[in-house]
């Protein structure tokens, strides 16, 4: 019973891994760590989330999606439970995850420890064409929150990094 | 198990979600007319951070009054006096020196007040207090570097810069007043009291204003206030009949 409930939260943890961030789809959302937990209760499935910045757009539409592929693989007692503790960290991206953001064209987020305010000690941001670290940051804020947006000065290519958060 | 209603806490919420959302409005007002292309998206992501928060603080409140009242009547059927946010929040955008200006203030002390609330022990807002204060770092890192750009930029912006702090220093002290709700939630640990945060951010905000050669306004003796009570400037009014015209001309419309 036990094998059986485990088996059943990882094959429906291989489903929502088909689900690609609407706003980065280079990543499903469980690589990205939106998806915190699955729980199952006696007559309905649980799916935990946890929003990346409190103002994405895209909420709504990854918990439709959720809903859609568990409907569509013959699961339709679903319930989507948002949760806002631990804070969502980009800490929580894999190696292999990040390799994929860069192979998409976005930077992939780097951990310092560094001023917040006057960002003495930031890291250089690699561009992910090139790999040069010749590069400037543009603005804080990219097509999305959760990125910034960069110039490469040695391939003259705009890019985005995806910030440290 | 049920809940008591805690009209307290609820108050403190719906104040905390009304500061988010009157500014998140008003930055959401720049959108398409900012100044380069870089500063209308950077104006828009961090309008919709802040009504975000608010979204989460008024569902907060929601939840705690159990009446299924949702955060979208909280929003769009509540009058001025019903509104408690600073006066601060709620005032024009003006130039961009004074929408940076006024987000500068508010920023330093929305980094202070949502990093203590993170210890709240009201749980419910301190998750949503371990997520606003990461991104109001971002804030305040936006805000921060644009004081200094414009300070120690060209004369005009220098000067309208600082003439944006002047008029709006006035507005500042509101944030700090000592406050009955505050005092008594503090004794539980739900609430911090913001005259304690006034000393951290008056060094780190001089500290700024220094670094980008402008000065600091003279203290006034008189100090603007009535957001807490919901007696408001004029400026709400306006900005509340465009932003609630629709839901109250078609309520419960879907879309």
């Amino acid at each position: 019973m036990i094998q059986e409930r485990i088996s059943s939260i990882d094959s429906i943890k291989v489903l929502l891994s088909t689900i690609s961030d609407p706003e980065v789809p280079a990543i499903s959302i469980v690589e990205l760590g939106i998806v915190r937990d699955v729980r199952l209760h006696s007559d309905f499935i649980e799916i935990i989330i946890t929003p990346t910045y409190s103002g994405c757009p895209a909420m709504k539409m990854i918990e439709d999606e959720i809903r859609r592929v568990l409907m569509d693989a013959g699961l339709s007692s679903v319930s989507v439970t948002t949760v806002f503790s631990p804070a969502w960290t980009t800490e929580w991206i894999s190696d292999d995850a990040k390799l994929k953001l860069k192979r998409y064209g976005i930077a992939p987020p780097v951990h310092s420890v560094s001023s917040p305010l006057l960002q003495i000690g930031m890291p250089k941001i690699l561009c992910p064409h090139c790999n040069s670290a010749d590069t400037t940051k543009q603005s804080e804020f990219g097509s999305t929150a959760c990125k910034a947006y960069y110039y490469c000065q040695s391939c003259r290519q705009a890019f985005e990094y995806f910030k440290s958060f | 198990m049920e809940e008591t209603v805690n009209a307290p806490i609820i108050e403190y919420l719906l104040r905390l979600a009304d500061d988010r959302l009157i500014l998140g409005h008003r930055l959401s007002e720049w959108c398409g007319h900012a100044p380069i292309l870089e500063e209308d998206i950077a104006l828009a992501n961090i309008a919709l951070d802040c009504i975000g928060q608010a979204n989460y603080l008024y569902s907060a409140a929601a939840t705690e009054e159990g009446k299924g009242r949702t955060a979208d009547a909280i929003v769009y059927f509540r009058e001025a006096l019903e509104y408690k946010n600073l006066l601060l929040v709620e005032q024009p955008n003006g130039d961009y020196a004074r929408t940076i200006v006024r987000q500068f203030f508010y920023d330093a002390f929305g980094v202070l007040l949502f990093d203590r609330l993170q210890k709240s022990t009201f749980h419910p807002l301190a998750g949503i207090a371990g997520k606003a204060v990461k991104e109001l770092r971002y804030h305040f890192r936006h805000s921060s570097q644009w004081m200094i750009r414009l300070g120690d930029g060209t004369e005009e912006s220098h000067a309208r810069a600082q003439k944006a702090l002047d008029e709006l220093w006035k507005f500042t002290d509101e944030m700090f007043l000592p406050d009955p709700l505050e005092n008594e939630l503090a004794k539980e640990g739900v609430a911090v009291i913001s005259s304690s945060l006034k000393d951290e951010w008056t060094g780190t905000v001089r500290e700024i204003i220094s670094t980008a050669t402008l000065s600091l306004p003279l203290q006034t003796a008189f100090i603007h206030k009535g957001g807490r009570s919901g007696h408001h400037t004029e400026h709400l009014g306006h900005l509340l009949s465009e932003m609630q015209i629709v839901a109250r001309s078609f309520p419960d419309i879907q879309w």
